[in-house]
Protein backbone atom coordinates (compact mmCIF):
# COMPACT_ATOMS: atom_id res chain seq x y z
CA UNK A 1 0.00 0.00 0.00
CA UNK A 2 1.20 3.57 -0.96
CA UNK A 3 -0.54 5.75 0.60
CA UNK A 4 1.94 6.29 3.57
CA UNK A 5 4.47 7.71 0.91
CA UNK A 6 2.49 10.68 0.97
CA UNK A 7 3.34 10.90 5.17
CA UNK A 8 6.86 10.59 3.88
CA UNK A 9 7.04 13.23 1.13
CA UNK A 10 4.87 15.99 3.48
CA UNK A 11 7.39 14.77 6.20
CA UNK A 12 10.65 16.04 4.24
CA UNK A 13 8.74 19.09 2.75
CA UNK A 14 8.14 19.95 6.66
CA UNK A 15 11.92 19.02 7.87
CA UNK A 16 13.13 21.05 4.75
CA UNK A 17 11.05 24.13 5.93
CA UNK A 18 11.57 23.69 9.05
CA UNK A 19 15.95 23.85 8.39
CA UNK A 20 15.12 26.56 6.31
CA UNK A 21 13.38 28.23 9.45
CA UNK A 22 16.24 27.83 11.42
CA UNK A 23 18.27 29.77 8.68
CA UNK A 24 15.97 32.34 9.03
CA UNK A 25 16.10 32.64 12.75
CA UNK A 26 20.29 32.64 12.90
CA UNK A 27 20.03 35.52 9.85
CA UNK A 28 17.80 36.84 11.84
CA UNK A 29 19.56 36.73 15.10
CA UNK A 30 22.90 38.01 13.44
CA UNK A 31 21.61 41.01 11.89
CA UNK A 32 23.26 43.03 13.75
CA UNK A 33 26.83 41.19 13.96
CA UNK A 34 30.01 42.98 13.49
CA UNK A 35 33.80 41.59 13.27
CA UNK A 36 36.71 43.44 12.47
CA UNK A 37 37.80 42.04 8.63
CA UNK A 38 35.68 40.85 5.80
CA UNK A 39 36.65 36.75 5.87
CA UNK A 40 34.95 36.77 9.87
CA UNK A 41 32.03 38.77 9.18
CA UNK A 42 28.68 36.83 9.45
CA UNK A 43 27.03 36.59 5.84
CA UNK A 44 23.74 35.91 4.90
CA UNK A 45 23.12 32.08 5.22
CA UNK A 46 19.92 30.42 2.72
CA UNK A 47 19.28 27.46 2.08
CA UNK A 48 19.55 25.36 -1.37
CA UNK A 49 16.37 22.72 -2.27
CA UNK A 50 16.23 19.81 -4.65
CA UNK A 51 13.78 17.28 -5.65
CA UNK A 52 14.65 14.11 -4.04
CA UNK A 53 13.67 10.87 -6.20
CA UNK A 54 13.07 7.19 -4.79
CA UNK A 55 16.27 5.79 -4.80
CA UNK A 56 14.13 2.18 -4.67
CA UNK A 57 12.20 3.44 -7.51
CA UNK A 58 13.92 5.99 -9.60
CA UNK A 59 10.91 5.42 -11.88
CA UNK A 60 8.08 6.39 -9.91
CA UNK A 61 6.59 9.37 -9.60
CA UNK A 62 6.48 10.46 -5.94
CA UNK A 63 9.19 12.96 -5.24
CA UNK A 64 10.27 14.61 -1.81
CA UNK A 65 12.48 17.19 -1.16
CA UNK A 66 15.56 17.65 0.94
CA UNK A 67 18.12 20.31 1.54
CA UNK A 68 21.36 19.95 -0.53
CA UNK A 69 22.99 22.82 1.13
CA UNK A 70 23.48 25.93 2.78
CA UNK A 71 24.50 29.08 0.54
CA UNK A 72 26.35 32.64 1.92
CA UNK A 73 24.94 35.22 0.35
CA UNK A 74 27.65 36.87 -1.62
CA UNK A 75 26.41 40.21 -1.40
CA UNK A 76 28.19 42.80 -0.17
CA UNK A 77 28.89 43.83 3.26
CA UNK A 78 28.70 47.21 4.84
CA UNK A 79 31.83 48.87 5.96
CA UNK A 80 31.46 51.36 8.54
CA UNK A 81 33.82 53.95 9.93
CA UNK A 82 33.70 53.50 13.52
CA UNK A 83 37.11 54.39 15.22
CA UNK A 84 36.04 53.99 19.02
CA UNK A 85 34.18 50.63 18.02
CA UNK A 86 35.92 48.03 20.12
CA UNK A 87 36.03 45.65 17.00
CA UNK A 88 37.75 48.12 14.57
CA UNK A 89 40.16 47.46 12.71
CA UNK A 90 43.69 49.42 12.18
CA UNK A 91 42.34 51.85 9.36
CA UNK A 92 39.22 52.47 11.65
CA UNK A 93 36.51 50.53 9.85
CA UNK A 94 33.98 47.53 11.16
CA UNK A 95 32.16 45.35 8.70
CA UNK A 96 28.36 44.93 9.64
CA UNK A 97 26.68 41.47 8.07
CA UNK A 98 24.60 41.66 4.32
CA UNK A 99 21.36 40.10 5.98
CA UNK A 100 18.67 42.03 5.13
CA UNK A 101 15.94 42.12 7.73
CA UNK A 102 12.81 42.36 5.32
CA UNK A 103 13.95 39.62 3.01
CA UNK A 104 14.26 37.41 6.44
CA UNK A 105 10.54 38.53 7.24
CA UNK A 106 9.17 37.45 4.04
CA UNK A 107 11.39 34.24 3.93
CA UNK A 108 9.92 33.44 6.94
CA UNK A 109 6.49 33.46 5.97
CA UNK A 110 6.95 31.80 3.44
CA UNK A 111 8.72 28.79 5.11
CA UNK A 112 5.85 28.97 7.71
CA UNK A 113 2.87 28.99 4.88
CA UNK A 114 5.14 25.90 3.10
CA UNK A 115 5.01 24.08 6.49
CA UNK A 116 1.43 24.31 7.25
CA UNK A 117 0.83 23.32 3.25
CA UNK A 118 2.66 20.25 4.15
CA UNK A 119 0.60 19.80 7.67
CA UNK A 120 -2.46 20.06 5.89
CA UNK A 121 -1.43 17.64 3.28
CA UNK A 122 -0.64 14.98 6.12
CA UNK A 123 -3.96 15.60 7.84
CA UNK A 124 -5.76 14.88 4.60
CA UNK A 125 -4.16 11.88 3.96
CA UNK A 126 -4.33 10.60 7.69
CA UNK A 127 -8.48 11.07 7.41
CA UNK A 128 -8.36 9.10 4.26
CA UNK A 129 -6.81 6.61 5.87
CA UNK A 130 -8.70 6.26 8.60
CA UNK A 131 -11.88 6.05 6.28
CA UNK A 132 -9.39 3.38 4.23
CA UNK A 133 -9.65 1.46 7.69
CA UNK A 134 -12.92 1.15 8.29
CA UNK A 135 -13.88 0.32 4.79
CA UNK A 136 -16.73 -2.73 4.74
CA UNK A 137 -17.26 -2.15 8.88
CA UNK B 1 -20.18 -13.25 -10.53
CA UNK B 2 -16.31 -12.98 -9.42
CA UNK B 3 -15.81 -10.26 -6.07
CA UNK B 4 -13.37 -7.99 -8.69
CA UNK B 5 -16.45 -7.54 -10.64
CA UNK B 6 -18.61 -6.68 -7.82
CA UNK B 7 -16.69 -3.91 -6.74
CA UNK B 8 -16.06 -2.59 -10.30
CA UNK B 9 -14.15 0.36 -10.99
CA UNK B 10 -14.31 1.97 -7.71
CA UNK B 11 -11.42 0.09 -6.20
CA UNK B 12 -9.35 1.18 -9.66
CA UNK B 13 -10.50 4.43 -9.11
CA UNK B 14 -9.92 4.20 -5.55
CA UNK B 15 -5.83 3.55 -5.94
CA UNK B 16 -5.47 6.36 -8.57
CA UNK B 17 -6.59 8.59 -6.54
CA UNK B 18 -3.96 7.73 -3.86
CA UNK B 19 -1.45 7.64 -6.49
CA UNK B 20 -2.68 11.20 -7.58
CA UNK B 21 -2.52 12.34 -4.06
CA UNK B 22 0.98 11.13 -3.72
CA UNK B 23 1.71 13.23 -6.77
CA UNK B 24 0.00 15.87 -5.55
CA UNK B 25 2.10 16.12 -2.40
CA UNK B 26 5.17 15.83 -4.07
CA UNK B 27 4.25 19.17 -5.36
CA UNK B 28 3.32 20.91 -2.62
CA UNK B 29 6.57 19.49 -0.68
CA UNK B 30 8.73 21.20 -3.53
CA UNK B 31 7.16 24.61 -4.05
CA UNK B 32 10.08 26.43 -3.01
CA UNK B 33 12.41 24.21 -5.01
CA UNK B 34 13.89 26.01 -7.86
CA UNK B 35 13.61 24.44 -11.35
CA UNK B 36 10.84 21.72 -9.81
CA UNK B 37 8.32 21.38 -12.53
CA UNK B 38 4.60 20.50 -10.96
CA UNK B 39 3.08 17.14 -12.41
CA UNK B 40 -0.25 15.64 -12.27
CA UNK B 41 -2.15 12.30 -13.12
CA UNK B 42 -4.08 12.50 -16.49
CA UNK B 43 -6.89 10.44 -14.46
CA UNK B 44 -9.19 9.41 -17.28
CA UNK B 45 -5.97 7.89 -19.69
CA UNK B 46 -4.47 5.81 -16.77
CA UNK B 47 -7.95 4.83 -15.34
CA UNK B 48 -8.72 3.59 -18.80
CA UNK B 49 -5.53 2.16 -18.75
CA UNK B 50 -6.03 0.26 -15.49
CA UNK B 51 -9.11 -1.58 -16.62
CA UNK B 52 -8.44 -4.78 -17.41
CA UNK B 53 -9.84 -4.95 -21.23
CA UNK B 54 -10.62 -7.95 -22.95
CA UNK B 55 -7.67 -9.37 -23.77
CA UNK B 56 -4.68 -9.04 -21.20
CA UNK B 57 -1.00 -10.04 -21.55
CA UNK B 58 0.13 -11.59 -18.62
CA UNK B 59 3.45 -10.03 -17.21
CA UNK B 60 5.87 -12.70 -16.00
CA UNK B 61 8.83 -10.21 -16.07
CA UNK B 62 9.27 -7.10 -14.50
CA UNK B 63 10.70 -5.07 -17.55
CA UNK B 64 6.70 -5.80 -18.66
CA UNK B 65 4.40 -3.18 -19.27
CA UNK B 66 1.47 -3.26 -17.16
CA UNK B 67 3.63 -4.53 -13.84
CA UNK B 68 3.85 -1.58 -12.10
CA UNK B 69 1.94 -2.60 -9.41
CA UNK B 70 -1.20 0.15 -9.61
CA UNK B 71 1.41 2.76 -9.15
CA UNK B 72 1.58 5.25 -11.91
CA UNK B 73 4.41 5.03 -13.95
CA UNK B 74 6.58 8.58 -14.67
CA UNK B 75 5.65 8.36 -18.20
CA UNK B 76 1.70 8.95 -17.18
CA UNK B 77 2.29 12.08 -15.59
CA UNK B 78 1.38 15.44 -17.27
CA UNK B 79 3.43 18.76 -16.35
CA UNK B 80 1.11 21.41 -15.37
CA UNK B 81 1.01 24.40 -17.39
CA UNK B 82 1.78 27.32 -14.78
CA UNK B 83 0.04 30.26 -15.15
CA UNK B 84 2.81 32.62 -13.50
CA UNK B 85 5.98 30.79 -13.76
CA UNK B 86 8.79 32.27 -11.16
CA UNK B 87 11.94 33.03 -11.95
CA UNK B 88 13.80 29.80 -10.86
CA UNK B 89 11.84 27.47 -12.92
CA UNK B 90 9.72 26.61 -10.54
CA UNK B 91 6.00 26.02 -11.62
CA UNK B 92 3.78 24.85 -8.57
CA UNK B 93 1.24 26.70 -8.15
CA UNK B 94 0.74 26.45 -4.06
CA UNK B 95 -3.02 27.27 -4.21
CA UNK B 96 -3.66 25.30 -7.33
CA UNK B 97 -2.09 22.51 -5.71
CA UNK B 98 -3.96 22.64 -2.83
CA UNK B 99 -7.56 23.18 -4.40
CA UNK B 100 -6.48 19.93 -6.68
CA UNK B 101 -5.36 17.99 -3.17
CA UNK B 102 -8.47 18.50 -1.03
CA UNK B 103 -10.48 17.88 -4.72
CA UNK B 104 -8.71 14.66 -4.70
CA UNK B 105 -8.97 13.74 -1.26
CA UNK B 106 -12.61 14.15 -1.51
CA UNK B 107 -13.39 11.97 -4.87
CA UNK B 108 -11.33 9.57 -2.55
CA UNK B 109 -14.05 9.40 -0.15
CA UNK B 110 -16.73 9.11 -2.53
CA UNK B 111 -14.69 6.10 -4.08
CA UNK B 112 -14.80 4.87 -0.72
CA UNK B 113 -18.25 5.44 -0.09
CA UNK B 114 -18.82 3.41 -3.24
CA UNK B 115 -17.15 0.66 -2.16
CA UNK B 116 -18.65 0.38 0.83
CA UNK B 117 -21.69 0.26 -0.24
CA UNK B 118 -20.91 -2.80 -2.80
CA UNK B 119 -19.44 -4.40 0.35
CA UNK B 120 -22.10 -3.61 2.11
CA UNK B 121 -25.11 -5.20 -0.46
CA UNK B 122 -22.69 -8.48 -0.82
CA UNK B 123 -22.88 -8.82 3.16
CA UNK B 124 -26.55 -8.62 2.97
CA UNK B 125 -26.76 -10.99 0.10
CA UNK B 126 -24.02 -13.46 2.41
CA UNK B 127 -25.84 -13.16 5.63
CA UNK B 128 -29.55 -13.09 3.87
CA UNK B 129 -31.19 -11.08 6.43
Amino acid sequence: MSSFKVFDIAGSGMSAQNLRMNLVASNLANVDSVSSSTEATYRSRQPVFQAVLDQHNPQGTATGVRMTGVLESPAPLTREYAPHHPMADGEGYIYRSNVSPVEEMANMISASRSYQNNVEVINSARQMLAALINLGR
Amino acid sequence: MKLDDALGIHEHALRLRAARGEVLAANLANADTPGFKARDVDFAAVLRRELPGPVRLAATQPGHLGNDNGLVPASQLRYRNPEQPSVDGNTVDVVREQVAFSQNAMQYQASLRFLDGRIRSLLTAIKGD
